[in-house]
């Protein structure tokens, strides 16, 4: 046997007990990432929704810095928040940094220009489709922007996956805010890359195999959701058309 | 309703001219369309027609020239070629317009059922819209506009994408939906023209180039570009 293959054994081990230090870190990973993209979405939407239909002085400006933020290295988001954080930093007193709230913040500032820059995308796309009809309903520009952020929900749902996916997924901001301390601020991540440096291999590939099925399952959501919408009200209505229904 | 009087003007336009970028879409269109009156708008792809009606609906401004709208957007209602609906019931996307005017929700909702049953979708008021047939989808524009009591209905080429037999019921409907309102509509379907319209607008190139009564347009002289145009000649 060979040391991939004991540590993949032993991994799947560990996941068909339910370790609890397993579970305990994913977990904790799972709360993380799910609280920031719940708060990034929260704003981001919003203000994706508003991005698409304001039209002010320096708004191409305003876009290219967004655009540019959705490469941020996350291990430079962790330390601008570090820095933030810190005793002697501005945000200091709150007393969060490596704590559960400083790795929510560092992964919501992540996600956040994703969250706005591809839904201010998809809204600006179907306003430049439709958006004329419901103005001539009389919508204003923030209500016509809700409105088709409602009817393209199934586009932002997407878009709210793939940012968990971002997020739960990173380690560099996590790791230098969370600090990683053992039953505390370790998830999935950080624990993979630890136990690698230190050699526990079993506990690392077991996190990582549990990180690739958390993000396989998002994908697979994805491509559910995609599927549903099509057969909803895209092929119906082709296939009315082509005169396949009468 | 209209505080207006049967041919008093609701639109008028003095050498005005639309621009997308630097391409012009409407050169130094005059025109003056009064309460009542049922005017087609037709030229050949291109010629401005669908601006003109943007135009008149408070959809794109005006570069220049002057122009004078007694019927604000509110007063109107317009069916776009391809209509758009809303990934939701059918009825919602007849109570939706009628709230996005103003009206409460339980209201709108009472009259979208009574606006569905006059273009015959009553029964698919549950519906998702988006699975509607062309035809469907034109007829529930129709219901939606019919729903909002315009002055005013402005229709881009209502049948042009419909089979015979969509196109048959909706300009009926469009007939019906008329009657007591001033239609200004935009066709390719000369057949249609004749039986709608009280006048015909003729359009080159983003101009105002014949602006004549139907059976004038039909059976007298005509500019060359316009004459090519009724020939057939032209796409």
């Amino acid at each position: 046997m060979n040391t991939f293959t004991d540590s993949v054994t032993a991994a799947a081990h560990l996941i068909a007990s339910a370790d609890p230090v397993l579970l305990a870190i994913v977990g904790r990973s799972l709360a993380v990432s799910a609280t920031s993209c719940v708060l990034a979405c929260g704003v981001g939407l919003l203000l994706g929704a508003w991005l698409a239909v304001a039209r002010f002085k320096g708004r191409a400006v305003v876009l290219a810095v967004l655009n540019t933020f959705l490469a941020l290295p996350s291990v430079v988001v962790g330390l601008v928040i570090y820095l933030l954080l810190s005793r002697s930093g501005p945000l200091g007193f709150l007393g969060w940094l490596f704590s559960f709230k400083a790795m929510v913040l560092a992964q919501t500032v992540l996600v956040l220009p994703m969250v706005t820059a591809l839904t201010r995308q998809v809204i600006e796309d179907a306003d430049r489709g439709h958006g004329e009809q419901l103005r001539s309903l009389g919508a204003r520009p923030l209500l016509r922007s809700l409105l088709i952020a409602a009817d393209e929900r199934y586009a932002l749902i997407t878009v709210l996956i793939a940012a968990f996916g971002r997020a739960v997924s990173e380690v560099g901001a996590v790791m230098v805010v969370g600090g990683n301390i053992d039953g505390f601020t370790r998830v999935m991540t950080t624990a993979i890359a630890l136990e690698t440096s230190k050699g526990d291999l079993p506990l690392a590939v077991a996190l990582g195999i549990v990180l690739l099925l958390v993000v396989l399952v998002l994908n697979l959501a994805i491509a559910a959701l995609r599927g549903w919408r099509e057969r909803a009200d895209g092929g119906v209505a082709e296939a009315m058309r082509g005169g396949q229904i009468a | 309703m209209s505080d207006l009087r049967p041919g008093e003007t609701l639109f008028a336009l003095h050498d005005v001219e639309v621009r997308f970028g630097q391409v012009p879409a409407l050169r130094g269109a005059t025109l003056s369309i009064g309460a009542g009156e049922r005017v087609a708008l037709i030229g050949a792809n291109g010629s401005g027609k669908s601006t003109l009606l943007r135009l008149l609906h408070g959809l794109v401004p005006h570069a220049s020239g002057a122009m004078l709208q007694r019927a604000p957007r509110s007063r109107q209602a317009m069916l776009f070629q391809r209509p758009h609906m809303l990934r939701a019931s059918v009825a919602t996307n007849v109570a939706l317009a009628l709230w996005l005017r103003g009206g409460g929700w339980r209201a709108a909702r009472d009259a979208a059922h009574e606006a569905l049953g006059r273009v015959g979708l009553a029964e698919l008021a549950a519906r998702n819209a988006r699975t509607l047939s062309g035809g469907q989808q034109q007829r529930l524009a129709l219901a939606r506009a019919w729903a909002l009591h315009p002055e005013v209905l402005l229709l881009d080429e209502p049948t042009a994408s419909l089979d015979p037999t969509a196109k048959r019921e909706v300009e009926a409907l469009i007939a019906e939906a008329a009657a007591g309102r001033t239609l200004i509509f935009a066709s390719h379907n000369l057949g249609q023209v004749k039986r709608l319209a009280t006048r015909v607008v003729y359009l080159e190139q983003g101009r105002v180039v014949a602006d004549l009564p139907v059976h004038d347009f039909f059976h007298g002289p005509l500019p060359e570009a316009a004459h090519l145009f009724v020939k057939g000649e032209l796409a």
